[in-house]
């Protein structure tokens, strides 16, 4: 059994962030375990831009951003292993993986940092109906044959879904010489960026059919064609608008699932709207030294969240590494209301001596709406927003000095009103 | 020459390759797909059922009681998975009480152990999850699961092992009946069999007709499912049957042997033997009947919804035997549900057919009706992992996150006797992409895989054979 101060699942930009963050606060022994062949995580295979605006103040390709980070990474003491599997994660904080060169490793932890990230919804739970044709696929399966295989995965493409990754995708075939005919969405709005609706699908001419799904797929052996159909309010189709349109490749771009496998595995309690841990405002889950940051928390929009959160995760480990945790500690839940989905964190230390932010997306498109955040019953703060949308997420902070006034039934509510 | 072509590699045409394979004859087995278990095989319930639907006096009933007897050391010898979890026709009205004794009648005289009829109270103690509708139930504990896919991937393994030769992309167009033998045409080319084994499901009809036998009639009977997730493969622990009816025994609920909950089949008679596409109409129908018996379930868990087709034939019965026709024709015609059920006793029955035609046939020393239990990493203890991973280190590396399978196990599935050409057919025996993200994060690893094992470009990787390249062209 080896020991180490920190253990943190995943080498994406949560885990990278984190164990950095950890390192700078004075953690000594610590462990990346990566399952894929390099750090980076789903950075390495997003090469548009985007990514950096927030955290770096520049535009980076995603590769770019992850590269920032694994070159700081390799400036540290921290260690790394790639195409390494954790298995499980134990209540007593014993990491089991494994990977060709070492065989099974068993780690005891002092702290472990869960940064598994997400997953795309599959086709399966869509419940098509039609054929079982090959051509069907998630975007990110796509992308990943377009951009590190080097391979066409089709030629005549449908989108289903119009997720981030489903956005990117349309520009990114129609660049490479495919002929993207059309992003069908099932609601009214899409669950994706704006600037990516404008830059991946306006700039280059590709319909946004909203209030559309796919109901139905063609073809045997490949795809050949896919039946679109409006819905209704309720979601289902509308007899008599079904259209048929040939294509050879159907990706669905329908929404990520963070991968909380291990966290169930270790009896971490989840947050049913967020498929994510519940965690404290240092991003610690129900289950003490065990933390959980970026995608396998809460699927974020933008990575340069993803960093942000993961610093206050890793500094969380450090401070509960080195014993600077000890501080009176007293909880209390927040609250989504009308319009909020959900927050990130779900409870919150009022004795925190810092400001904390929370994070949230809301459940439709508002416009010129106030967000208000209400604190024992008190508004704390109304801000007029413009537009409100399911795809950006929204942070409000309860600054320190608020903290300070609150006690054990005090409560924190965010909400969207007129 | 071949002794025998046996054509058709679903689960009857693998266990009686398996069979006959401990005889001293040439035999080839012919599957005009890329891979066994490609037919009805594939998509369905998985039930071993205990012999109570057919007909009183019927080959059906005989080889359906024979083969539930045979399943438990069959699926031991071949490792495959088999639960022994019992079956429960459940009424829901005086009338289909009645039922219920007639099948209980019917199901004693076919020698169906153990058969009872149980009160509402002591089915619903056995399953309560049940609808508090229900009036009783007819309970079978001999009945049982198993994956029929598993099962014939092991079988056809088995019959490899003993000298079997599978020829698979090879699609029988034409035959020729000389005074010695079939001259079968196929797209691997002319194949010469002495005698022929008509193990072609739904396409039955048609290679009898071709060897000039035109008293059979198949028709493709599609059935539709739902595989729900395993968070709810507890719902119930028994197969739940509704009360049949003259398309078949209804929409079941089950528990799979890998803990999933099964929901399905449709009955719907089609003209296109090839059509396996699900429908929404289809799909609608088991959402709405399932929940007549399991009112919880929801397919909204579902994982994935498939298609079947069963080779109906019209008289419901196995139609089985040297062909009139034909006397060096070998027909397992007609052969639907209880098929799976029966396979093992079809496969001695017919390896009774080939000792009477051959006459004396002598078995080769060395055979053996085993096959080896493949690696699962997945349900390894810790320790035996290290062990594995130490001897070859494939076994280190987690390609399907979602089921926990290795590289090694993949390779494996590769390299083994009939093994998988394509990713379903890595998928098949070894669940890799098969699980919550359906291959989202392996498939283009198991792709990678296949096209190295296999020594191609990975643009010549299939999902299922033929057409059903994953890849087109490299990007420019």
């Amino acid at each position: 059994m080896l020991n180490y101060d920190l253990v943190v699942v995943g080498g994406g930009p949560a885990g990278m962030a984190a164990a950095l963050k950890a390192r700078e606060c004075g953690v000594e022994k610590i462990i990346v375990l990566e399952r894929a062949e390099t750090l980076g995580g789903i950075l390495e295979q997003c090469i548009h831009t985007g990514f950096g605006l927030h955290y770096f103040g520049e535009e980076l390709s995603g590769p770019e951003y992850a590269a920032k980070f694994i070159d700081m990474l390799k400036d540290t003491d921290i260690e790394v292993k790639v195409n390494t599997m954790v298995l499980s994660v134990s209540d007593d904080k014993v990491v089991t993986a494994v990977n060709t060169v070492d065989g099974l490793i068993q780690i005891k932890a002092t702290a472990v940092i869960l940064a598994m990230g997400c997953r795309e919804r599959p086709r399966g739970a869509l419940q098509i109906a039609g054929t079982r044709a090959s051509g069907i696929m998630t975007a990110g399966t796509a992308q990943k044959y377009v951009n590190i295989d080097g391979y066409m995965p089709g030629k005549k493409v449908v989108i289903l879904g119009s997720g981030d990754i489903g956005l990117i995708m349309a520009r990114r075939m129609t660049l490479e010489g495919a002929e993207v005919k059309v992003v069908c969405e099932l609601m009214p709005f899409s669950g994706g960026l704006t600037r990516n609706i404008v830059q991946c699908l306006d700039d280059f001419g590709i319909p946004l059919k909203l209030s559309t799904t796919v109901i139905e797929t063609h073809g045997k052996e490949r795809l050949e064609g896919v039946t679109i159909a409006k819905v209704d309010d309720r979601l289902q189709p509308i007899p008599g608008s079904e259209e048929y349109i040939e294509c050879d490749t159907l990706m669905l771009s329908v929404g990520l699932i963070p991968e909380n496998e291990l966290t169930k595995q270790a009896g971490i309690a989840l947050d049913n709207i967020t498929n994510g841990a519940v965690v404290n405002e240092m991003r610690e889950t129900d289950h003490e030294g065990i933390f959980a940051c970026g995608n396998v928390l809460q699927v974020h929009d933008l990575v340069d969240y993803v960093t942000l959160e993961s610093q206050i995760a890793g500094e969380g480990a450090a401070r509960y590494i080195l014993g600077k945790d000890t501080e009176e500690k007293v909880y209390i839940n927040t609250t989504p209301e009308n319009g909020v989905r959900y927050i990130v964190p779900q409870k919150v230390n009022i004795k925190s001596k810092e400001d904390i932010k929370l994070y949230f997306r809301v459940g439709a498109i508002y416009m010129n709406k106030k967000l208000t955040v209400e604190v024992d019953g008190k508004v704390i703060s109304s801000k007029k927003k413009v537009k409100l949308a399911p795809g950006e997420m929204e942070n409000v902070v309860i600054p320190a000095d608020i903290l300070a006034t609150l006690n054990e039934n005090s409560t924190i509510k965010v909400r969207v009103e007129e | 020459m071949y002794d025998i072509a046996i054509v058709g590699a679903g689960v009857t045409g693998a266990m009686t390759a398996r069979e006959l394979s401990r005889y001293n004859l040439r035999i080839a087995l012919l599957e005009k797909c890329n891979d066994v278990a490609m037919g009805a095989t594939k998509a369905n319930s998985g039930i071993v059922h205990a012999g109570f639907d057919a007909a009183e006096g019927s080959l059906m009933a005989k080889m359906n009681v024979e083969g539930c007897a045979l399943m438990p050391e069959t699926c031991e010898k071949l490792h495959v998975p088999y639960v022994n979890n019992g079956s429960l026709v459940v009424a829901f009205s005086d009338d289909e009480m009645k039922h219920l004794e007639v099948l209980l009648e019917r199901g004693k005289a076919n020698g169906v152990p153990e058969i009872s009829i149980l009160s509402k109270e002591e089915l619903l103690e056995k399953e309560p999850n049940l609808s508090p509708d229900s009036f009783g139930a007819l309970y079978a504990p001999t009945a049982g699961i198993v994956c029929p896919y598993e099962l014939t991937i092991a079988a056809a393994e088995c019959a490899v092992l003993n000298g079997v030769e599978f020829i698979r992309n090879c699609e029988v167009q034409a035959v020729e009946t000389t005074d010695e033998c079939f001259v079968l045409d196929t797209t691997q080319g002319k194949i010469e069999a002495k005698y022929v084994i008509n193990a072609a499901g739904v396409f039955s009809d048609d290679l009898a007709r071709m060897a000039g036998d035109d008293t059979i009639s198949i028709t493709a009977r599609k059935g539709e499912y739902f595989l729900l997730d395993r968070a709810v493969g507890n719902t119930v622990s028994h197969t739940i049957f509704q009360c049949p009816s003259k398309m078949g025994k209804g929409i079941l609920v089950s528990p799979t042997v890998d803990g999933n909950l099964l929901v399905g089949p449709t009955a719907e008679d089609i003209d296109d033997k090839t059509n396996v596409a699900t429908s929404n109409s289809g799909l609608n129908d088991v959402r709405k009947y399932a929940v007549k018996s399991v009112p919880s379930v929801n397919t909204r868990n579902a994982i994935t919804s498939f298609t079947g087709l069963r080779a109906h034939a019209a008289a419901h019965e196995f139609l089985i035997g040297v062909s009139e026709k034909n006397s060096r024709l070998i027909n397992a015609a007609g052969i639907e549900s209880p098929g799976l059920s029966s396979a093992p006793a079809i496969a001695k029955y017919i390896g009774e057919i080939v000792k009477s035609v051959f006459g004396e046939i002598e078995v080769k020393a060395d055979y053996d009706d085993t096959r080896e239990a493949p690696v699962r990493f997945r349900h390894m203890t810790d320790e035996e992992r290290a062990e594995l991973i130490k001897k070859n280190s494939a076994y280190g590396r987690i390609i399907c996150r979602c089921e926990t399978i290795t590289e090694g196990e993949i390779i494996d599935a590769i390299k083994a006797p009939a093994g998988a050409r394509d990713v379903d057919g890595v998928k098949r025996r070894t669940r890799a992409g098969m699980g919550r993200c359906q291959g989202g994060f392996c498939g283009s690893k198991v792709v990678e895989i296949l096209a190295r094992e296999l020594g191609c470009e990975i643009n010549e990787i299939t999902k299922f054979g033929g057409n059903s390249n994953i890849l087109f062209e490299k990007t420019k």
